[in-house]
């Protein structure tokens, strides 16, 4: 920043002190101004903003190291230098404590003054730098809610923006919590589909029957509990955007239905006779190999080429290590914002573990971890204990008579959950159990929090 | 045809006409501009502080304001050691834009390591003065290495600099001057670098 705006307020009771220094310092080019008072001086704060205050210790009615606490909460990030005639330690402490910048002993050296001042426009002018560039680097490294400088990612990105303005189908593959489904709502948000539903199923959740309802929607009386005529998620997308997710799990039902509907256009709800015209883009996701489940025969190849017309892969977070630091920052962020704590930052320690990581859960995984760090540090920085990342779980040799069975298996899910970073089809498969199974023990023990997208499959 | 800036001693001790002569002729060089010597018995007694043991720069500009002859500036040169209220001392004071200007010429004779080099003290008094007359100029200080228009906070750094302008500052002194409806290029020399 120029001399020019950097704007210096002289805060003294003395004409003479007010005169003399502000005339030296405008001779440096700096814009200067006086207060004869703390009021003034807070007015003046409160009015336009002040690089430094130049603040004398002892004033008649308002003190220094009041007009410094005052100023503080009305310009948090000005430079209050206080200047005093008595060179105590006490009152220098004081200062400091306060969030002085630092003080000075009248009559005080040229040379120290000046040095400070530029120390000060120095620092000011880091600190906005980096504000600068935090903008920049967001703005460089985003795809609307996606973050990387990863050079494979911003071809994703890159590849996702030109896809959302044609109708194709896309197939998105990648690992668990690698943001398949952020990818699909950023894509549905570039579309000229944006102001038209997104919907987003998760076919692994449900059993054939509710899925193909959930899909396709029922009329009332077809089946036990449908007491009413219901649109299935189809219909609901109209104009816009279907998410089929874990697409790869569906039944061969299921796939043959899917595969009618790609082709007609037209779903028929279940128990229902007529067709109705849907107007959806599709993007299918899933974590498997599609191609292997087609050599399989587990998919159908006519219903896989339906999809992947745009095939766009994901890379893990393990494959973009690059991404950790600035996706901690992020998350740190928001999570902040979300649970109304301050924290700075993660400790060398901390940021060592996490770029050690292998993270099988991504990162969905990585913003867990840094949740449980934020809710667990004692201070403004997430140490490397905070963060939980070896040895998470309950111990195999634990022994307590006095749980019960149920209990055992919630705390045994809840750990394999945490190990798997929320990834429910790893958690199934070391589990040994099916995903639905695993669901419904989740929702049985309310593991499950709030949002239907808490797990990661 | 009348001077642009008189240069005064207000010293106690008696002038060193060598000095003067120099601060004179050096001074007209760099900024174009006439300079005469005045000399007169007053001196500015008031402005010495005896707690301090030092004079107010602050009180001699005022004193020299009040006996400027109109459409002059007033250089003084003085042997006694300067200070503005909130700092330890000043090699010289200046109105910024203004007509008044001193410079001290106690702190700028201390003597640095083996002997002492008479020109290198004149050299220095002299860039001290054009600064400061710079200053009533409107010229603020400069950040270019070598220019007399930066800010010189010890001897080292006085000695670092030239006792000209640098070419940004000798642009804004000629649109300073111009705006001060002085036209000299064709009636002055041009200021010499």
């Amino acid at each position: 920043m120029s001399k020019e705006r950097t704007r210096i307020l002289v805060v003294d009771d003395e004409e003479i002190v007010r005169e003399s220094l502000s005339g030296w310092l405008a001779k440096d080019g700096y814009t200067l101004a006086t207060a004869h008072d703390g009021p003034t001086a807070l007015t003046m704060l409160r009015e336009g903003r002040w690089s430094i205050l130049l603040v004398d210790l002892k004033m008649p009615g308002m003190d220094g190291l009041q007009v410094l606490e005052a100023s503080k909460q009305i310009q948090p990030d000005v430079a209050v230098v206080i200047m005093t005639a008595y060179a105590t330690v006490e009152t220098a402490v004081e200062a400091m404590k306060s969030g002085a910048y630092d003080y000075l002993v009248k009559p005080f050296d040229p040379e120290e003054l000046s040095l400070m001042m530029v120390k000060i426009v120095a620092q000011q002018a880091l600190v906005r730098e980096n504000v600068l560039l935090r903008k920049v680097l967001k703005r460089d490294f985003h795809f609307r809610d996606m973050l990387s400088k990863n050079p494979a990612m911003h071809r994703v990105f890159d590849l996702a923006k030109s896809a959302a303005k044609s109708q194709s189908t896309i197939l998105i593959l990648g690992e668990s919590g690698t943001g398949k489904e952020l990818l699909a709502r950023a894509i549905h948000a570039e579309s000229p589909r944006q102001a038209s539903p997104f919907v987003a199923v998760s076919c692994a959740a449900l059993t054939e029957t509710l899925l193909e309802s959930e899909l396709f929607g029922h009329e009332k009386g077809s089946f036990t509990g449908a007491v009413a005529r219901r649109k299935g998620r189809f219909e609901q997308a109209g104009g816009g955007t279907l998410f089929l997710d874990e697409i790869g799990d569906i039944s061969a039902k299921l796939q043959l239905d899917l595969l009618r509907v790609l082709e007609e256009r037209k779903v028929t709800r279940v128990g229902g006779t007529e067709p109705v015209d849907v107007d959806v883009r599709i993007i299918a996701a899933t974590n498997r190999d599609l191609t292997k489940a087609v050599a399989d025969g587990q998919f159908r190849e006519d219903l896989f080429y339906r999809l992947n017309v745009i095939p766009i892969l994901l890379p893990p977070l393990r494959e973009r290590r690059e991404d950790i630091p600035l996706l901690i920052e992020h998350f740190l962020e928001h999570l902040g914002v979300e649970t109304d704590r301050q924290i700075e930052g993660v400790s060398a320690d901390a940021l060592a573990a996490l770029m050690r990581h292998d993270w099988p859960g991504n990162v969905r995984e990585l913003r867990n971890v840094l949740e449980r760090g934020m809710v667990i540090a004692k201070d403004k920085l997430i140490q490397a204990e905070d963060l939980g990342l070896s040895g998470a779980g309950i111990r195999a040799d634990t022994f307590d008579p006095s749980l019960t069975l149920d209990e055992v298996e919630r705390r045994h899910i809840t750990a394999v959950l945490q190990h798997t970073g929320g990834n429910v089809t790893q958690a199934a498969r070391t589990l040994d159990i099916d995903r639905v199974t695993l669901y419904n023990k989740i929702r049985k023990y309310g593991l499950r929090r709030g949002d239907d997208d808490a797990f990661n499959t | 045809m009348a001077a642009d800036v008189h240069i005064w001693w207000i010293g106690a001790d008696a002038a060193d006409d060598g000095l003067m002569d120099a601060i004179r002729d050096r001074t007209a060089e760099a900024f174009g501009i006439q300079t005469r010597l005045y000399r007169h018995a007053d001196r500015p007694h008031h402005a010495f502080d005896p707690r301090r043991g030092q004079h107010s720069s602050t009180a001699i500009l005022k004193w020299l304001v009040g006996r400027e002859q109109p459409g002059h500036r007033t250089l003084a040169i003085t042997d006694a050691d300067l200070f503005i209220p909130v700092l330890t001392f000043v090699y010289g004071e200046a109105q910024l834009g203004g007509r008044a200007a001193v410079v001290s010429t106690a702190r700028l004779t201390i003597q640095q390591g083996d002997g002492q080099d008479p020109a290198q003290v004149t050299e220095r008094i002299v860039k001290e003065c054009v600064h400061e007359l710079g200053h009533t100029f409107g010229l603020l200080h400069c950040d270019t290495p070598g220019c007399v228009m930066t800010r010189s906070l010890n001897l080292i750094e006085v000695d670092a600099k030239a006792r000209t302008l640098c070419g940004p500052c000798e642009t804004r002194y000629r649109e300073l001057r111009e705006k001060d409806g002085h036209h000299e290029q064709g009636t002055h020399p041009h200021p010499r670098r």
